[in-house]
């Protein structure tokens, strides 16, 4: 993207440090009461999350949404009831707190309403882009201050999950000029969205073609192979990158199935289970984002991304207009700001021409 | 919790006297975690296995969960612009915990401690014993010049714990004659670790999650047994420390106290150190689950400790100890000394929060400082916020504006003076030009003077050998001129030969020879 980017490199574990010895201990000691220590400190402030999703319209992202954290985090909105689309991109973001055994998750749920739905999509990942790096200057303003927070809070997008239609051919122009352009800000997550109309075969061969379109044109999805610290983490993660893009099904409505109320989508031929791995992959979505690879997402992003951002930002900083607030809405990375004011009025021209147009695919 | 079992390992200590974790020696480290309740470090559920047991945990999950899900509705409790909302099944994400404790452990532990304290008062000892491990350390001299700290590193490994411990010592602390510089290393060690943490922070490629993290984070400061009260150099160090770092005091060799003087002695320490406004280190109490033990162990500071990694044998059992004639003081006996209160303290249930409040008490308090030193507010003259990156902006166009001001100065100055040099130089050419103009016309005259004048006296040379020549052609015709014209030619001869003899030089006087010499011509011609 920006020649100053540099391309992000591997974390390691373990931190450097001068001539150290091994020494023996020949009797417990209580080192290792330090873990719970963590735990409750944890668990008293909470975790933060906040995951973008992007899609078209009508690729049900929002039930995704609904599905994943099993509770109405928006109303979804069902097609041809007179919901108007919005006519530009505008991002939405709802925060919820959820708690679960003890531990407090604070949500953050950005969804992009109108995302790749004009005629002329050119620069449509703008508004996205400038808000990721909103997120990021907010970041580095709260932590520059001289008196700072205790705990600052983190409103950067962890995880984007990008949602792609399942045409059954390959990904498309828009798909991929977006995807290369994000993945090296944030990390995205591509699903196979509303699956249920892939047969198993079909599905298998559209996510060949997907992992094949990736790798010409390098793009590097989560969880990203220059990232992988030890060997488990590759086999485990490689794993993972075989089965990348999930197909999904969302579905917020209970139905019985043999005597058990599950959550699925009723058809005329059969009713499609969520959390059955055989119909479909929402399962392996879930996990990875909330119950293996959520921490890992959170580090990626806090000592990759935005750590590049930090360095772009702190060179360029003697070009940028400075502002007397400390929210700077002119991003610092090259592609000229599209602010959401100024979309309108070349959207609207376009829009015009067509009324009532449903994009459902 | 694994918490309650320490607790009651504590509790039953008390009662029995022989501590219970002495027969945690022969189980392996190993079998800890396994032995460990439910509540400690859990496996954390692989992703590639967890969807084959989908199907089972899924539905007791759901079946569960049933009876106790709250129905499908959010509740609007706006607050922060955040709602609450209630799940309506499991989702999973109370493994969030486990996940940041693994990767915890992954990247390992950092622990500094600074130890204060005189020389020979026990210090390494009370180290090794506290971790139960003999650091290679040899007697220091007590005839150093100067305070030194000296730090070491040492990885420990309990279990999958990973700890890089930190000791840094002061050598030669008190030994001196002159104890007025005594302290100011200390200072200065601690303020060196913070700026090195500060530079690493302000860089702009930076590796925060790399970095070895040597700022102390807990200093033991250790007060000679005396039974009266502070010495002023403690009193005056810990002043000077209590800011930049957390203070834990502890009363070392304290089997040289008997039990009722320690009493009195730790009374007297705590008031006075209250009195004199230094703060040490209380222990948090604002979690229930260790509020209780920490409030009590805040009543029991200073800790008084022994140190021993000697082993004696009391009943049927090796403990550590020092023998003495009159008895065996035990290390970890309670009634003996407080020496397992101070390691729980500080290893089992602080050190956490001691971390935290290095990083986030001490540290920004010297990062606010130094920064504010070197002049960047966050509020500008009008009110206006400010950012560190603004100010550093404005800072930098000041300065390059200054220097640029200074190139131009200095240009101009420089300028002036060739200016002026060049003008001298131009002078003294000229002046030299005139000069030689000058000596160059004064020759040119002398030249045409010293001509003329030769000119003169080869005119006077010609005259005179023409006047010999003449002479000469008048002697041969001596006989044909009378006597006396003879004698007045003879004396005019004479008088003119005279005459051209002592006027040669002259130009007047050869024009007078030259009128006597026509003269004579007519008596020549006669």
């Amino acid at each position: 993207m920006d020649p100053l980017r540099q391309p992000p490199s591997p974390c390691s574990p373990r931190p450097s440090s001068p001539r150290t010895q091994s020494c023996e201990m020949l009797g417990y000691v209580g080192i290792e009461a330090v873990l719970d220590q963590l735990k409750i400190k944890a668990m008293k402030m909470g975790f933060e999350f906040n995951i973008m999703v992007v899609g078209q319209s009508g690729l049900g992202k929002s039930t995704m949404v609904n599905t994943l954290f099993k509770s109405k985090m928006w109303k979804s909105t069902l097609p041809g009831l007179g919901v108007p689309t919005p006519k530009t991109l505008q991002l939405q973001s709802v925060t919820h707190v959820i708690e679960e055994k003890g531990v407090k998750l604070k949500l953050t749920v950005t969804d992009t309403p109108g995302f790749g739905d004009q005629i002329n999509n050119d620069k449509c990942w703008d508004p996205i882009l400038g808000y990721i790096n909103e997120q990021y200057e907010r970041y580095l303003q709260e932590e520059i201050l001289i008196t700072r927070q205790r705990h600052i809070p983190d409103t950067r997008v962890h995880c984007c999950v990008y949602f792609v239609p399942p045409t059954g051919h390959c990904l498309r122009p828009l798909d991929i000029e977006f995807l290369q352009r994000l993945c090296q800000t944030v990390n995205v997550v591509p699903v196979i969205a509303r699956a249920d109309s892939l047969t198993i075969e079909e599905r298998e061969a559209f996510r060949r073609r997907i992992q094949h379109n990736l790798r010409t044109h390098c793009i590097e999805v989560y969880p990203q192979k220059c990232f992988d610290e030890d060997i488990n983490d590759r086999i485990l993660n490689s794993k993972i990158r075989e089965r990348i893009p999930f197909a999904v099904v969302g579905a917020d409505r209970e139905h019985l199935v043999n005597g058990r109320c599950v959550l699925g989508r009723k058809t005329k031929w059969g009713i499609i289970e969520v959390e059955n791995m055989a119909h479909c992959e929402f399962p392996l979505l879930r996990d990875l984002l909330i119950r293996t690879h959520l921490q890992d997402l959170k580090d990626i992003t806090h000592n990759i991304h935005y750590e590049n951002y930090r360095v772009f930002r702190l060179n360029k900083s003697h070009v940028l207009p400075r502002g007397p607030g400390w929210v700077n809405l002119a991003p610092g990375p090259a592609p000229s700001p599209a602010s959401p004011q100024a979309t309108p009025r070349t959207m609207k021209v376009c829009r015009w021409t067509q009324d009532n147009s449903d994009d459902e695919c | 919790m694994g918490r309650a079992a320490h607790c009651s390992a504590f509790a039953v200590v008390k009662g029995q006297g022989l501590p219970r974790r002495r027969q945690c020696n022969h189980v392996s480290r190993r079998d800890r975690t396994g032995e460990r309740p439910a509540g400690g470090l859990r496996q954390l559920p692989r992703w590639d296995s967890l969807h084959h047991e989908l199907f089972q945990s899924h539905m007791a999950a759901k079946t569960a969960g049933m009876p106790s899900q709250l129905p499908d509705s959010e509740q609007n409790q706006k607050k922060d612009n955040t709602r609450s909302l209630t799940m309506s099944g499991h989702v999973g994400f109370e493994s969030l915990p486990d996940q940041l404790v693994n990767r915890s452990i992954q990247q390992g532990f950092c622990f500094n401690i600074l130890c204060v304290g005189e020389t020979g008062i026990g210090k390494s000892t009370l180290i090794d014993t506290l971790f139960n491990t003999n650091f290679e350390d040899h007697e220091s001299s007590h005839f150093y010049p100067h305070v030194r700290l000296k730090a070491q590193t040492y990885e420990l490994q309990e279990s999958n714990v990973r700890l890089k411990l930190t000791i840094v010592n002061t050598v030669g602390f008190g030994d001196q004659i002159n104890k007025e510089e005594s302290y100011q290393p200390i200072v200065d060690y601690i303020d060196a670790q913070f700026e090195a943490y500060l530079q690493e922070e302000l860089k702009i490629k930076r590796s925060l999650f790399n970095y070895h993290d040597s700022r102390i984070h807990v200093c033991l400061y250790f007060i000679s047994p005396t039974g009266h009260s502070l010495k002023t150099l403690d009193l005056l160090t810990m002043k000077s420390l209590d800011s930049k770092v957390n203070i834990i005091p502890v009363i070392a060799k304290a089997d040289a106290i008997s039990k009722t003087e320690l009493q009195k002695f730790k009374i007297k320490l705590m008031s006075e150190l209250v009195s004199n406004g230094v703060q040490i280190y209380q222990f948090p109490t604002d979690d229930e689950t260790i509020a209780k033990i920490n409030a009590s162990m805040n009543g029991h500071l200073p800790f008084a400790v022994v140190g021993s990694m000697d082993e004696v044998k009391v009943g049927n059992k090796m403990v550590k100890a020092r023998q003495y004639p009159w008895g065996i003081v035990q290390v970890e006996n309670e009634n003996h000394c407080d020496f397992v209160k101070l390691r729980e303290m500080l290893l089992c249930t602080n050190m956490e929060d001691l971390r935290d409040q290095t990083h986030t008490r001490h540290y920004e308090l010297y990062r606010r400082c130094k920064l504010e030193e070197l002049g960047f507010t966050d509020v500008g003259p009008e009110h206006e916020p400010l950012s560190l990156q603004e100010t550093y902006e404005a800072k930098r166009h000041e300065f390059y504006g200054e220097r640029q001001r200074k190139e131009e100065e200095m240009k101009q100055t420089f300028v002036q003076r060739v200016k002026e040099k060049e003008a001298m130089l131009k002078e003294a050419e000229r002046e030299l030009q005139a000069k030689f103009e000058h000596l160059k016309r004064v020759h040119q005259e002398e030249r045409m003077k010293l001509e003329e004048k030769r000119r003169l006296l080869e005119e006077e040379i010609i005259a005179f050998s023409k006047k010999k020549a003449t002479s000469e052609i008048h002697q041969n015709q001596p006989f044909m001129v009378p006597g006396s014209s003879l004698r007045k030619d003879k004396d005019r001869k004479k008088l003119s030969n005279a005459q051209v003899l002592e006027g040669g030089s002259g130009v007047g006087e050869a024009l007078r020879a030259g009128s006597l010499s026509s003269r004579a011509r007519p008596v020549l011609q006669r």
